[in-house]
């Protein structure tokens, strides 16, 4: 990393929160930056800041007008947001199961065609990927992950699907996920998952942290169902290791 | 315990508070009333918190009947014909049902959610501090979907404190204010000027979710696709066909198309209130005023309680009939009585 660093862009949105930009790409050096001011503010908060949101390239500061105006607010960012970036602290490492193909996976076959190979070789490529959480939003859980292998990059389907079911496991374009709740999406689904990487019930309610490690395995469908009535009833599936 | 039964409602009508803050970075969202100041002006009469949780009722009717006691509530927000067994009740103002009575809140005239707020308050299981419902993620509380024919709150019974109304300020007119960005270099001068220039309505495909905007189509500069990022309540995104989304109280919390502006705190209520078909416009404003207007719209939430009247004091506010003419609710007000202060004893 550079000594110098330059500065990010603080852009408006809205008159109660700035989007701190580093990128206008997903690139993994910026969303460290990212992490490394949401770690920051997290550890000696700026007054008025109400919650913070990480995403691939920018932190979103929402913030209360009443407490902090936006041009001293951008002031204490700055240089924050400039700092060298501290060591690298152990991220944790989950390992996800997931039930590749069939009724699961429905893109599977598709996916390999369209990339003149089999399935079982997309399955291979997928389950040997090293992920990282670059962000969570859209619906609750939902982990975008970057580090998807270059040869399964492809554009997101022509017309998005109203609804995928929960546990998705799919690509699309230069990204991975990891779908939570049932949703509408674009991407092409690969498999599913029995982590709930959101249970409102559970302790943890959210399982997954932007800067997290992920790595997937393949389990048969039989197994897929023991351990997606565990996950219903609260046991958290995926195995936590350490990076 | 005093029960409030739901005995028809329409679509679109659910529980609704402040909101759900928090946990915006795993991608909970937000959700919470369309239009805060009703919401809080509602409560503020029935004595809860401002942003307490209250029934957020559509466009469409709703009658709603108190059972094993008397509840006593307050009704703010968009007016609409509103009776007990023929007698007429105010927007603004509170009311007490008696047991068995029912209350008949016809359709929204001129705005799009009205708030109903029990004395006492809706309760439920919180999330994140919140009971608001989001239908889309099965969240909320009591119940984590649309509100349907007979759902029941169970409410304290009615205090029998006297009926108030609240004298809210003249509603601000004219354009909805917005700031430009945080994406507005994806767009060249005259697509902003478009954008800020036109007239716009708002489709009836619109949700909680977001507000989809008919008018000219916006063109990208960079064509549509932007890496995700975050979103709030109010950010106006274009998609590819150049239709602008104002993202609602229940929006995605990341988004990836571009955001040409977004609508000032003080004015979300107010573009949520705007039914569709309403023909309305932008203005862009600067970070000052904006924030200018964001504290004094936070400073009214907090103020109103100096705002409640008794309500059997009736004094004809000339100018709030004036006001109900151009809102073109006039026909309401000569006949049914929606202006008229229900004077209960």
């Amino acid at each position: 990393m550079a000594a110098t660093l330059p500065p990010p862009r603080l852009l408006p949105s809205g008159d109660s929160a700035v989007t701190v930009e580093f990128s206008r790409t997903i690139d993994d050096a910026a969303n460290q930056r990212v992490l490394a001011l949401d770690k920051a503010l997290a550890a000696h908060p700026i007054d008025g800041i109400t919650e913070t949101v990480p995403t691939y390239r920018s932190l979103l500061v929402h913030y209360d007008p009443g407490k902090v105006g936006f041009d001293a607010l951008g002031e204490k960012i700055l240089p924050i947001a400039t700092r060298p970036l501290p060591p690298a602290t152990k991220a944790r490492r989950w390992r996800i199961p997931v039930a590749y193909g069939g009724e699961h996976g429905i893109d599977l076959e598709e996916v390999a065609k369209a990339l003149n190979t089999t399935p079982d070789d997309i399955v291979a490529r997928h389950a040997s990927g090293d992920y990282r959480v670059a962000m969570i939003g859209f619906t609750p859980g939902w982990s975008y992950l970057s580090g998807l292998d270059k040869s399964l990059h492809m554009s997101r389907r022509q017309s998005p699907r109203l609804f995928t079911p929960a546990g998705t496991i799919s690509i699309g374009g230069i990204q991975a996920g990891i779908q939570c709740l049932a949703a509408p999406s674009g991407w092409h689904l690969l498999g599913r998952t029995p982590v709930r990487t959101y249970q409102l019930h559970r302790n943890p309610t959210f399982l997954t942290e932007p800067g997290d490690r992920v790595t997937f395995f393949a389990i048969d469908h039989k197994t897929f169902e023991e351990q997606d009535r565990a996950a219903e009833a609260g046991e958290i599936i995926a195995e936590q290791v350490d990076a | 315990m005093s029960r409030l039964v739901v005995a028809s409602i329409g679509p679109a009508s659910s529980v609704q508070d402040g909101g759900r803050f928090g946990a915006q970075r795993y991608g909970l969202t937000v959700s919470g009333a369309m239009d805060r100041l009703s919401l809080a002006a509602a409560n503020t009469l029935v004595g809860n918190a401002p942003l307490a949780a209250a029934v957020e009722i559509g466009p469409f009717g709703a009658t709603l009947t108190a059972r094993d006691g008397a509840v006593r509530v307050a009704i703010s927000g968009a007016p609409r014909n509103a009776d007990i067994a023929g007698r007429p009740v105010a927007i603004d103002t509170s009311v007490t049902l008696k047991d068995g009575e029912t209350l008949t809140l016809g359709f929204a005239r001129g705005g799009a959610f009205t708030y109903l707020a029990i004395e006492g308050a809706i309760k439920g299981e919180e999330v994140f501090g919140s009971l608001a419902v989001n239908a889309r993620a099965g969240l909320g509380s009591p119940y984590p979907r649309p509100l349907q024919a007979g759902d029941e709150f169970a409410v304290d019974p009615a205090s029998g404190a006297p009926e108030l109304r609240i004298e809210l300020p003249k509603p601000v007119a004219g354009p909805i204010r917005v700031l430009l960005g945080p994406q507005d270099d994806e767009f060249d001068d005259a697509n902003k000027a478009l954008f800020l220039d036109s007239e716009w309505k708002i489709s009836a495909t619109s949700d909680r979710m977001g507000y989809r905007l008919d008018g000219p189509a916006i063109k990208h500069l960079h064509g549509h696709n932007i890496v995700s990022d975050g979103t709030v309540n109010g950010s106006i995104q274009v998609p590819g066909n150049g239709a602008p989304i104002a993202l609602m109280m229940d929006r995605g919390t990341s988004g990836g198309y571009p955001k040409i502006a977004t609508v000032i705190t003080a004015d979300v209520g107010r573009l949520a209130q705007t039914s569709a078909g309403t023909a309305f416009r932008f203005k862009q404003v600067t970070m000052v005023e904006a924030q200018d207007e964001a504290r004094k719209f936070a400073q009214l939430i907090r103020t109103l309680p100096d705002r409640l009247r008794s309500s059997d004091i009736v004094e004809l506010n000339i100018e709030a009939l004036s006001d109900a003419n151009v809102a073109g609710y006039a026909v309401s007000a000569v006949d049914s009585g929606t202006w008229q202060v229900a004077a209960e004893p």
